[in-house]
């Protein structure tokens, strides 16, 4: 059974159809890529499917249930985990802190007014911090922490309610090329391990093709494919939305 | 009322809506552009009141009335130029709220130079040459001055529109208020902008001051007043609008005009005096824009600027020399009782300290923390003190009840209140506590019969053993250190993390379950909560509780009680208010000219001290640190 199921999405800013009747399945365990040129509606479909956005029509069904319109907080609860593009983590609190902070809400221990937060869930932060490699930076404050890992600090946060599926909105945006593959394939290790299901979006084709189990592609707010790999590759009208036709090179070619 | 008186009153609205446009339009700007909140609008428009009154008995004449006007603004505005180069462009770079204290420790100067040139007696200006007579609207006289007003407002309105529309100036002072770090990296050189949008607004506010010479005396008050009215202009017409500026003061004029045209209503079960509400009305009509559209009528959500500031340490649990110097700080306090045998003052000092503590930490809990900046702590402060007096004078319920009730009263306003106040963030959520302390003191205030009116609440005295000054000190400090410790604590467990969380980012705090409004909702009554426990202490310290004890200033001693010790240590509320209430109390007996004195010691800490005590001494450790 698929564990995200969206029917026949739509969202309209004004006169542009963001995003237009689009639908597509995740199954368990699955490590699926949402690809397009800027403009194509990703971020819309992402905003969507975690709360911050609502749809004017379609279905987001997780676990069964419609989700769509629910707050952000709510879809977490319903185990939703995820990331951002631009990677936010509490900067006034050290590593180890914003990962307990994420512990203490799964537990619902926010309204705790006692019990100094230090202590609580300790151990399980550090294991989720040891997992992503970051243990060792666990008492420094977040915000002197170089960019590639604040994203490893967000995954370990992201990974605080045990999610069934995480959302990773470009989880490589803004990191060196080197990084980048260490991440995704850290995520990759972990959802394996774990068998979470992945939706992220991205830009860096070489991480999608070595990475993702499937692949699928918007333009212009509509889905245009939605296959393995090499069948996106060979797809026509994929290349066609990111080389155009080609006719420009035609003479040139040798 | 008939239509007619209904329509006198509303010309008179639009005269007074005139006065209300030039002080708020020049706020508008220059918060728009440099993002400082001036407080010391209000005290140029008092200068321009003043100066005004000057040119027009000295020269006399038209040339002293008219041309005084002109060369009032001219002087104003050179005033204001000289404000921005010596002193706001050194804490540009400081946090937000520095910039705030710093504006207000000109409030106080200005108040206090205008005192020593002037004196402290009304100053009523001549009548307007040229424009003494009235002309007669349905059958009543209307100052043909009045008409003057409604006809300059919405012209000075129409020319400001104009010259930002079209000029090369205008063009600026509108890129730089949408994102004033992309002006500067096209390179244009802010530092003459801002100076001069601060000479236009200071000009503009000493405008609309001399121009009230012929209607009003000029008066000491008259700055806090001015700016009350102008904040509560500009948000509602939307920060940054000179359009909502105008749209903001004529709704506002207008409602307050037809209070009081409406007089004394009887319900049949009750009487209600229209013209009496005109304080609360004013209140009222922000409040319900900012809940309806929270950026003002025609305010635009504001544009995102990336903090300047540093970002806050991770808190950290006391070290053990913080713990032992804590300790050795109580045991002095325990044994002040003994050293004060010779001077029996240093317990009121001691008392008032202490009260001034528990009003700061419970502020910081909030505004540090929780990231809201509110403007209106005095609220709570005041329904813990008229809470516990009232009960004291209406039902005569002993001194322990009534102080465990003050708690409870601000609670409730708090979490009244807060509801709407978490709605909103930064300078509009400001706004808007600002107008829920206004209201609750306008209450208090215009409610005569419960609360005594601007007499107050007298009698309230702590019955034996609490008479005796030393007792009472004692249960003030115990309770002091309660509170402190409390709030202390709710920082450290998950909920104060909570908080803290929903201020640094609520896109990610949301994403991991907080809900960030009811988190900083609870965090808000629980912050009035604590401060109502100094207002029932005030009550009884003094015996007595008026209006004035409530009033704006008191929540502004707040902000500088705690900006003073450091927004972003723990101990800094605790340390500034310490400062803060010895130097009030203690200054203040020295001389006639405490405001200024004031004034310049909160600059010279705003210069020397950006972090504030705490905070400059915490980072003098750290360098110090390093080195060895």
């Amino acid at each position: 059974m698929s564990v995200l199921a969206i029917r026949s999405l739509s969202k309209t800013f004004g006169g542009v159809r963001a995003v237009n009747d689009v639908s597509f399945e995740i199954a368990q365990g699955e490590f699926l890529a949402m690809i397009g040129p800027n403009g194509a509606g990703k971020s819309t479909c992402f905003n969507m499917i975690n709360g911050q956005l609502e749809p004017d029509s379609g279905e987001i069904l997780f676990a069964g249930r419609d989700i769509a319109g629910l707050e952000a907080r709510e879809i977490w609860r319903l185990g939703v985990g995820r990331t951002f593009q631009v990677a936010a983590t509490f900067g006034s609190m050290t590593v180890i802190e914003n990962v307990q902070m994420a512990l203490i809400s799964h537990a619902h221990e926010i309204y705790h007014f006692w019990r100094a937060s230090a202590g609580l869930h300790r151990d399980r932060a550090l294991d989720l911090l040891e997992q992503v490699g970051m243990r060792e930076a666990a008492g420094r404050p977040s915000r002197e922490l170089a960019y590639g890992d604040v994203k490893r600090v967000e995954l370990a946060i992201a990974l605080a309610n045990e999610p069934r599926l995480l959302l990773m909105d470009e989880p490589t945006a803004g990191m060196a090329p080197r990084e980048r593959n260490d991440l995704i394939a850290l995520v990759k290790r972990l959802v394996v391990e774990r068998g979470i299901s992945v939706l992220f979006t991205e830009h860096s084709m070489d991480v999608v093709f070595a990475f993702a189990d499937r692949i699928i592609v918007l333009a212009r707010g509509r889905l245009i494919a939605d296959g393995d790999a090499a069948s996106i590759r060979d797809n026509a009208q994929v290349r066609e939305v990111y080389f155009g036709t080609g006719k420009t090179f035609a003479g040139a070619a040798p | 009322m008939t239509f007619s008186a209904f329509f006198f009153q509303a010309l008179n609205g639009l005269s007074t809506a005139s006065g209300l446009f030039f002080i708020a339009v020049g706020l508008s700007l220059i918060f728009g552009v440099s993002r400082i909140i001036n407080i010391a609008h209000g005290s140029l428009y008092m200068l321009g009141t003043y100066i005004a009154y000057s040119f027009a008995t000295y020269i006399g004449g038209a040339l002293g009335f008219w041309g005084g006007i002109v060369a009032t603004a001219l002087i104003v505005g050179v005033i204001g130029a000289l404000i921005e180069i010596v002193l706001l462009r050194r804490v540009y770079r400081a946090p937000e709220l520095f910039q705030l204290l710093a504006t207000f420790a000109l409030v106080l100067v200005i108040n206090d130079a205008t005192l020593w040139i002037w004196g402290p007696e009304d100053l009523l200006g001549p009548r307007a040459p040229g424009l003494r007579g009235s002309i007669e609207v349905l059958g009543r006289q209307l100052p043909s001055y009045d008409l003057f007003l409604i006809v300059i407002g919405p012209l000075v309105l129409l020319v400001l529109h104009f010259s930002l529309a079209r000029t090369r100036f205008g063009r600026l002072v509108r890129a730089a208020t949408q994102d004033r770090e992309m002006v500067s990296a096209l390179g244009v050189n802010q530092a003459v902008l801002f100076t001069s949008v601060f000479a236009l607004g200071a000009a503009l506010a000493g405008f609309g001051g001399a121009l009230q010479v012929a209607r009003e005396p000029a008066n000491l008050a008259t700055d806090l007043v001015a700016i009350g009215d102008a904040f509560v202009v500009v948000v509602v017409g939307g920060m940054g609008s000179i359009t909502g500026a105008y749209l903001a003061a004529v709704i506002i004029a207008e409602v307050k005009a037809v209070c009081i045209g409406i007089g004394v209503v009887d319900f049949g079960f009750m009487t209600v005096n229209f013209s009496k509400l005109t304080l609360v009305a004013e209140f009222l009509v922000m409040a319900v824009v900012l809940i309806v559209r929270p950026y003002g009528l025609l305010g635009r959500p504001q544009a995102f600027v990336r903090s300047i500031a540093e970002p806050e340490d991770p808190i950290r649990a006391a070290m053990p020399a913080l713990k032992a110097l804590g300790a050795v700080v109580l045991v002095v306090l325990l044994c002040l009782p003994l050293l004060a045998q010779t001077s029996p003052y240093l317990l009121i000092l001691g008392i008032d300290v202490l009260i001034a503590v528990i009003f700061a930490t419970s502020l910081h809990f909030i505004m540090g923390p929780g990231g809201m900046h509110s403007f209106g702590h005095a609220a709570y402060f005041g329904l813990g003190a008229y809470g516990a007096a009232l009960l004291v004078k209406w039902l005569a319920v002993p001194m322990g009840i009534a102080l465990l009730a003050a708690p409870l009263v601000a609670f409730g306003g708090a979490l009244l209140f807060g509801w709407f106040a978490v709605r909103l963030s930064g300078v509009y959520l400001a706004m808007l506590t600002l107008a829920f302390a206004q209201i609750v003191w306008a209450l208090v205030f215009q409610w005569e019969a419960l609360t005594g009116g601007s007499n107050g609440v007298i009698g309230v005295w702590p019955p034996p053993p609490f008479d005796k000054a030393w007792v009472y000190y004692l249960l003030t400090l115990v309770l002091a250190v309660v509170g402190v410790l409390l709030l202390r604590r709710f920082l450290f467990a998950p909920f104060g993390y909570a908080m803290r969380a929903g201020r640094d980012s609520v896109l990610r705090a949301e994403a991991i379950g907080i809900d960030v409004k009811r988190v900083h909702w609870l965090g808000f009554a629980i912050a009035g909560c604590v401060c109502g426990i100094a207002g029932g202490l005030f009550a009884f310290a003094k015996g007595s509780i008026s209006p004035e004890t409530i009033h704006v200033s008191r929540s502004i001693d707040g902000l500088v009680m705690v900006l003073l010790g450091g927004i972003q240590t723990l101990t800094g509320p605790i340390v500034g208010a310490s400062v803060f209430a010895t130097l009030q109390d203690t200054v203040m007996r020295q001389t006639e000219y405490w405001r200024a004195l004031l004034g310049l010691i909160i600059l010279l800490l705003v210069l020397a001290f950006p972090q504030g005590i705490v905070g400059a001494f915490s980072s003098l450790w750290r360098k110090s640190g390093v080195k060895s």
